[in-house]
């Protein structure tokens, strides 16, 4: 860092132009004593005393706060085996096998203890390493933050760069430009002279527009690194507490005291902004600050199926618990009764373990024995085998190239696996605005002055409808993917000369430039016949602003540092259009005015008079000033509405064409803004200057009213020049993806924390408003009654818009007719109350778009929630910053937008994307995969568990229920580790229904997922039952076959190896047909691993057969079972037998009752869609679901306006319409 | 997918000025191309057309009808006798009280029945012995063997899981040890047919490899039925257990209380209508569980005994199947479906959308 002092180059009093938000009553007022302000201070609640500059008091008891350090892992190295433990046997099908594990060291355990350790060990260490890496990723992430450096006071006036980690509370901190808050702080100074700073706090509300902080008055003079040399203060303020909004305490200067207000605390996580540096003390550090006290642990998300999943498992224990009641009754009955006759079991010789004199003691050990041996109902592999397919098909998330963004370098992330499937039944997805739908940029697109509308550029709007028109003539049905991809043609001459210009030759050069006219360009405008409207218009533009020029000493270009990106829009626009704003001082605003290509450059200066500047209740922003030729205009720019009500008689000359302009604009999607002036007499300013002093100076709390209404004085008689039409620079695609998520089905909320009016805009932009579109706008009128009134008639107020919304939609008969919610914070905070979330929750639902502006980070939570559980549907939610955490975390999946500054979002979601328009892929490509396959996956398992599970309790009916498997352990114990796995995994992780073109081409097919057509109770209990069927076929069949006959030439007689082999070998067959009759998708993988298995049973049979340890199974496939023909023979009426009803189901289904992914497997299959592409093309635009939202519709009802002025203008035209 | 290829192609060149050399570094982090990791593997993707669905029918019905009609001719070829004969060996004075009879040692065991060959039958000629309810498959006496003890006279004191009948009561380990070897059974055939005696061949009755490589040759029984409990049948101290088939069948325990073993082998064809006596020693008690014992004269085919079931469930599958394959073509004439009908699309179903 250079010297500081020296660039102190921007002195400006901004307290002095500001109005409204930096206004301070004088500095007498503000020596209070402890007692009034802070009154509590000192008090339970606040306690914290902070030595500035002394933090060497703070590393010692008592004052000892935590260090800056944060940490956001759930273990450290010491904890993390017993907590990750612990997690691993919360779960409770992880306690059921351990407890089966500790029991099979017991004798009553059918099987070695190891065949059930073994797989339980696996399965705990493999989520306990998922655990770990998950962890160790949340740590490097921390110690990213907390290495940042930051310049620390180290005494005598000297500032050296520590780590954040370092900070300790009373540091003083000098935070540079651009640079985050290491900690909370007290703002002392900033590089200008009335100690102001701009503050970007995105991150902690996801407002873009800079807030304002300002330090208290008495410590302006620390501006220097060296008056830090002897600076001692104390501040006594509140406890750490996540309220971001409040802070009392008192600041103790030179035996002074001083209350502190929200106004000088700069808060960890928030950015300055067109401030050189400031500097501040350490309030709150590490875990203490505001940021890190809202923070809230992340939750662990499971999907839906997932929940069903466990819901099936109950069911399959209460069956488990029953068949071994069954079992266990069954063998305390038999050693009651029978086992005294069975000498040759010697049962004199009893233990307790089958003791016919105390048959309950036997039933209730049986019992224990009997859950184990029937465990297979339940089998473990089932979570070894979801979990590793779920890291694969994370894997392939991450992996995909269509995801990757390259201007980041960032691929998608699945960061939590355990979701995937839950991306394929994605209901509503709420989405944060800014640098989610928004990258914050705007580029000044067109105007409209002296009622001409100039900038033939379009928006993407119209550049979509061009096309539409374009292709439409034709095929109405064209759909509108093949728009965006097709024709990159300059302009689409349309019929009877009606042309778009397609803007690809938009000259991207300029960044918030995207004007092109001719007419105006290069000093052309002084040919127009207003110009000098023009240059008033250019003037307002280049003069009626916050903002400061910022030079680029290498260049000599200049940029601009604006409160909100509109007003650098402007001053790009005015600096091409050759009014190039470049210097403020105090008092003046410099502009450099070329007014012709030839004649150079003037430079001019205007002073500023005065400065009302803009908020979102005034809606309006103006600049008095006196120009060189001692003229005092009033400048003034803002919301339509608010300046044509303001106009003067002889101002509305332009009234009727600009409003229509206005009204064009913001059909397409643009941001406007009307510009007008008033020239005002020496006298007339003079007299309403003093007053508007008075009012300034007023102290108490109308001083703001007294403001407002005062300049409210000034700002009418106006007249109107123009307006101006900003886009808001979507991020790449957004409409698009926005219109094919709608045509996906998937209903779209935004929720925001900008003002009504930008959120408006931007649901323009992006198609989810449109004009025709009915809105329904949800406030809370301002009122000034006494509180408690307020609230109960602005709830009633509420309560009747919303009953009124509901009747207007109830009444609607028009079905194309649309409608649109737009709901600000205030009213969303009766709106979420108890008494009203309902009826709020169903006008939303029935409503095409919503849109939720001045939402607080608490309040997206809340909607989130809302939605979640109001509608029972899966929700997503997506953002990028701070203050969607805990709407990303309250949401079924959360998604965060990766790649922008911050990762707060990221470390919280998911999933993270690096671009809106990836959630498209991610939800219709990999959401409706992982969604299938999982769902198959799991109905597949539960079959083929059940297939094998119930022979083994068959067979404890012909065995006395003795606990006797009629199967080899080794067979039990490879059946899901080996045998049967690898293929179900398979189908876990390539099963295609359709390739992904497809997926993206035929969005309705997603909509199976929503509907959940792949794991309804039909389907699982169908699986189910067909697992019944295969045990019974399995078991009888073999029994009947394998009964007391020989089983071969040579006479000899099957003994229970042969048939339990036979069986076996039969359910290995049957399992893994039933698998291949699944699925779709058969690359060399899936062969592999199918017919891998069988081929693995009977070279496992063949090695196993040849180790001596074995017993009945010695040789059993080489000498006994190979040469028997009836083996093979009954191992093919089997597989056969067991597959039939699931074949008829699937060909019945498929000739009777296809589903849309049958129809266009088959289309693909016979090349149809190379055949006849017309028809492919229709079906591809007709799978769209009907959307009253997003692009398509929004082009649809621009086409049909169109059509209508055509129709009007003659008959001559013609327009085919195939329907 | 190619929309996104082109947008991000697109914004790459708009995106120039700022990007440069960290572009490159950036585009490092792609991640590789492979027709693996984007999921693009080439597959085949079978589809159940009609004609698949007829066909597979058709064949499987085609390939079963005849196994079935094979297998069914197979069972018909089998002669089979069985003989009861727990009942009828119960001299009539004790027919109240068998397990007296049977406890009885001083009681002769002896007893003599005569079958007729009700067919012609071919040699070899199985014997068998059958027992119902018996459960040789109960988990106590499954377990109850140390197949170490019977392979290697060295580990003759291996005796765990041989329980209750691991060690006489002086401690000396048993060989074979064990339930199953202890409750061995002790019938005994002696068949003539007329005067002429016909042997019994009782070698190879049990599996090769279970004589060669699990039954030691030089492991010979020793305290075997020793004991104050006597089960079944007593072994010769003097024959290896490599040699002592019956125990080897027997050891060999059944799936199901229900079973036949391997008796003998006779190598004589017999006539129709020829009377064999048997000879029997009724010694196996079945009396206090209420099992049957029979005796089992049969030919065998190359798919084993006199098994109907095979062979109709065979036929019933097939005809099935045949069945399926009418129906389901017949299916395709009455309500036929274009395959890749767009019509059927649920689109276009049901036009009124949702």
């Amino acid at each position: 860092m250079g010297r500081a002092g020296g660039r102190r180059r921007d002195r400006l009093r901004w307290s002095k132009l500001y109005t409204f938000s930096c206004f301070r009553a004088p500095a007498t007022d503000e020596a209070v004593g402890p007692s009034s302000a802070g009154g509590a201070v000192g008090g339970p609640g606040f306690s914290r005393v902070v030595h500035c500059n002394n933090p060497a008091i703070h590393r010692r008891k008592p004052l000892k706060y935590p260090t800056n350090y944060i940490s956001t892992t759930k273990y450290n190295i010491i904890t993390f085996l017993p907590k990750a433990i612990f997690e691993q046997f919360r779960r409770v099908a992880n306690l059921y096998f351990l407890l089966t594990a500790i029991l099979s060291l017991t004798p009553v355990c059918p099987f070695s203890a190891v065949s059930m350790i073994a797989p339980l060990a696996f399965v705990v260490g493999l989520s306990m390493i998922k655990e770990g890496v998950e962890d160790w990723r949340r740590f490097i992430q921390d110690m990213k933050v907390n290495n940042r450096k930051v310049a620390v006071h180290k005494g005598d006036g000297q500032f050296e760069y520590k780590h954040w980690e370092d900070l300790c509370v009373g540091d003083v901190v000098k935070v540079e430009k651009d640079q985050f808050f290491p900690a909370d702080l007290l703002l002392l100074s900033s590089s200008y002279e009335d100690g102001i700073c701009y503050v970007e706090t995105m991150n902690l509300d996801g407002e873009t527009n800079l807030k304002v902080k300002r330090s208290l008055e008495v410590t302006l003079p620390l501006e220097e690194d060296e008056s830090f040399k002897d600076f001692r203060a104390v501040i006594r303020c509140e406890d750490p507490n996540p309220s971001l909004y409040t802070f009392v305490g008192n600041f103790e200067y030179e035996r002074q005291v001083y209350a502190i207000d929200p106004f000088q605390i700069l808060l960890r996580d928030s950015k300055l902004r067109n401030t050189a540096f400031i500097y501040g003390v350490v309030i709150f550090t590490g875990h203490d600050s505001k940021v890190m006290q809202n923070s809230t642990e992340s939750p662990s998300k499971r999907s839906r199926i997932e929940r069903k999943m466990d819901l099936i498992i109950y069911i399959l224990f209460t069956v488990l618990v029953l068949i071994s009641l069954i079992s266990s009754i069954g063998f305390a009955v038999r050693i009651k009764l029978d086992l005294p006759h069975w000498w040759y079991l010697q049962p004199q010789n009893s233990n307790k373990l089958d003791d016919p004199s105390r048959p309950a003691l036997s039933g209730i050990f049986h019992l224990i024995t009997a859950l184990i041996l029937y465990g297979y109902l339940i089998p473990i592999s089932l979570y070894v085998s979801i979990e590793l397919v779920k890291v694969l098909q994370a894997h392939f998330i991450n992996q995909d190239i269509h995801m990757f963004d390259e201007e980041t370098g960032n691929t998608a992330q699945a960061r939590t696996s355990n979701l995937n499937e839950e991306l394929g039944q994605v209901h509503t997805i709420l989405s944060d605005k800014t640098g989610t739908l928004t990258c914050n940029q705007m580029d000044f697109l067109k105007c409209s002055i002296a009622g001409i509308s100039y900038g033939v550029g379009s928006s993407e709007v119209e550049l979509a409808a061009a096309k539409q028109m374009a292709s439409g003539a034709d095929d109405q049905d064209i759909p509108l993917r093949d728009v965006w991809e097709e024709s990159n043609a300059d302009g689409i001459q349309l019929v009877e000369g009606v042309t778009f210009s397609v803007g690809n030759n938009r000259k991207a050069s300029i960044k918030g430039f995207s004007f092109q006219d001719d007419r105006l360009m290069q000093g052309n405008w002084t040919k127009e016949p207003n110009s000098s409207t023009i240059l008033l218009f250019f003037r307002i533009l280049g003069l009626c602003h916050t903002a400061i020029p910022e030079i680029n000493e290498a260049t000599g270009s200049i940029t601009y540092e604006a409160e909100s990106p509109d007003e650098g829009a402007f001053l790009v626009a005015a600096r091409e259009f050759g009014f190039e704003f470049f210097k403020r001082t105090q008092s003046s605003v410099f502009v450099r005015e070329k007014h012709t290509s030839s004649k150079g450059t003037t430079e001019r200066e205007f002073k500023i008079l005065n400065l009302l500047e803009f908020n979102s209740k005034r809606k309006r922003m103006s600049v008095i000033l006196k120009d060189e030729d001692g003229q005092i205009l009033l400048f003034c720019k803002g919301a339509d509405s608010i300046i044509f009500d303001r106009l003067a008689k002889n101002g509305r000359m332009y009234e009727a064409d600009t409003s229509k302009h206005l009204n064009d604009y913001g059909e397409t999607g643009l941001r406007t803004l009307a510009l007008s002036y008033r020239l005002l007499e020496e006298s007339e300013y003079s007299s309403w200057s003093s007053e508007f002093l008075k009012a300034k100076t007023t102290i108490g709390p109308d001083r703001e009213l007294q403001l407002e209404r005062v300049s409210d004085l000034i700002e009418r008689e106006l007249i109107l020049v123009g307006a101006t039409a900003v886009e808001d620079k979507l991020q790449k695609g957004v409409p698009q993806c926005i219109d094919r998520l709608a045509q996906a089905g998937l209903k779209i909320w935004v929720l925001t924390g900008d003002k009504m009016e930008t959120a408006i805009n931007i649901g323009y932009a992006c198609s989810l408003l449109r004009q025709g579109m009915k809105r329904i706008c949800l406030s809370i009128p301002t009122g000034d009654q006494v509180a408690q009134d307020a609230k109960k008639a602005a709830k009633e107020s509420l309560m009747l818009q919303i009953a009124n919304g509901s009747q207007m939609v109830k009444l609607e008969k028009d079905p194309d007719a649309a409608f649109a919610l737009v709901i600000d914070g205030k009213a969303l905070a009766f709106a979420l109350e108890d008494d009203m979330k309902h009826m709020f929750l169903n006008l939303a639902t029935e409503c095409a778009s919503v849109i939720c502006c001045r939402v607080s980070p608490k309040q997206k939570a809340l909607v989130t929630r809302l939605v979640k559980e109001g509608i029972g549907q899966t929700t997503l939610a997506i953002g990028d910053g701070a203050n969607d955490v805990g709407m990303i975390q309250e949401a079924d999946i959360g998604v965060g937008i990766s790649g922008v500054e911050g990762m707060q979002a990221v470390m919280a979601s998911d999933f993270s994307i690096s671009q809106f328009r990836f959630l498209e892929r991610l939800l219709v490509v990999h959401g409706h995969w992982c969604y299938k396959r999982i769902a198959q996956m799991i109905c597949y398992f539960f079959y083929k568990n059940i297939a094998f599970g119930l022979t083994i309790f068959y067979f404890e009916a012909f065995a006395g229920f003795s606990g006797q498997s009629v199967y080899d352990d080794w067979f039990m114990l490879l059946f899901n580790v080996v045998l049967t796995s690898l293929p179900v995994i398979s189908l876990g992780v390539f099963e295609q229904d359709v390739s992904s073109e497809i997926c993206l081409q035929f969005p309705a097919l997603y909509q199976q997922g929503p509907k959940n057509l792949f794991f309804d109770w039909y389907r699982i209990l169908g699986w189910m039952g067909n697992g019944l069927y295969s045990s019974l076929a399995i078991f009888f069949l073999n029994l009947c076959i394998f009964y007391d006959q020989a089983i071969r030439a040579g006479g000899q007689t099957a003994d229970m190896a042969a048939v339990g082999t036979t069986m076996f070998t039969c359910i290995i067959w049957a399992v893994n047909m039933q698998i291949a009759l699944t699925m779709n998708h058969f690359t060399w993988i899936q062969h592999l691993f199918v017919w891998g298995s069988i081929t693995t049973w009977y070279l496992f049979i063949l090695a196993y057969g040849m180790t001596l340890r074995s017993r009945d199974n010695y040789q059993i496939l080489l000498e006994v079972l190979g040469p028997t023909p009836l083996y093979w023979v009954a191992t093919l009426l089997v597989t056969a037998a067991c597959s039939i009803p699931y074949l008829i189901h699937i060909s019945y289904q498929r000739s009777c009752n296809p589903l849309d992914h049958h129809v266009i497997q088959e289309i693909k299959y016979l090349r149809k869609d190379v055949e006849d592409q017309t028809m492919w093309k229709r079906e591809r635009s007709k799978a769209r679901q009907k959307t009253k939202i997003g692009f398509t519709a929004r082009v649809d009802a621009k086409i049909k306006q169109i059509r209508g002025k055509l129709h009007k203008k003659g008959p001559s035209l013609t327009i085919h319409t195939v329907s | 997918m190619n929309s996104h290829a082109a947008g991000t192609s697109n914004g790459g060149s708009g995106d120039a000025g700022g990007a440069g050399a960290g572009a490159a570094r950036r585009n490092t982090r792609m991640p590789k191309y492979s027709k693996f990791t984007q999921q693009e593997l080439p597959a085949c993707k079978p589809i159940l057309t009609p004609k698949w669905v007829v066909s597979v029918f058709f064949i499987v019905g085609v390939i079963f009808v005849p196994i079935g009609v094979v297998s069914l001719l197979a069972a018909r070829d089998v002669v089979e006798i069985i003989d009861r004969y727990d009942e009828a060996c119960v001299p009539g004075n004790m027919t109240e009280n068998k397990l007296a009879y049977i406890q009885n040692s001083s009681i002769p065991k002896d007893c003599t029945r005569t079958l007729m060959v009700t067919k012609d039958m071919k040699q070899p000629i199985f014997v068998y012995y059958q027992l119902d309810n018996f459960y040789q498959n109960h988990r106590r006496y499954v377990k109850s063997r140390n197949d170490a003890q019977l392979r290697d006279p060295s580990k003759a004191n291996k005796t765990s899981a041989c329980e209750p009948e691991k060690t006489t009561a002086d401690g000396k380990p048993i060989v074979p040890c064990g339930l199953i070897a202890w409750s061995l059974f002790n019938d005994t055939y002696i068949f003539a047919r007329g005067n002429e005696n016909l042997t019994v061949d009782k070698k190879h009755i049990s599996w090769k490899s279970d004589r060669e490589h699990k039954f030691g040759k030089d492991v010979y029984p020793s305290n075997f039925q020793n004991g104050s409990l006597i089960g079944g049948a007593k072994l010769d101290p003097n024959i290896s257990l490599s040699e002592q088939e019956d125990l080897i069948v027997w050891m060999r325990t059944a799936a199901l209380p229900t079973f036949r073993k391997l008796y003998g082998r006779i190598y004589v064809d017999l006539k129709e209508n020829d009377n064999i006596t048997v000879r029997l020693s009724n010694n196996y008690n079945t009396y206090s569980f209420g099992g049957k014992k029979k005796l089992v004269l049969s030919t065998a085919t190359w798919l084993g005994g006199k098994n109907d079931f095979l062979g109709y469930t065979y036929l019933i599958v097939g005809g099935l199947c045949i069945f399926l394959a009418f129906a389901f073509t017949l299916l395709y004439f009455i309500k036929p479906r274009k395959l890749g009908d767009h019509n059927y699309l649920s689109w276009n179903r049901h036009p009124a959308g949702r």
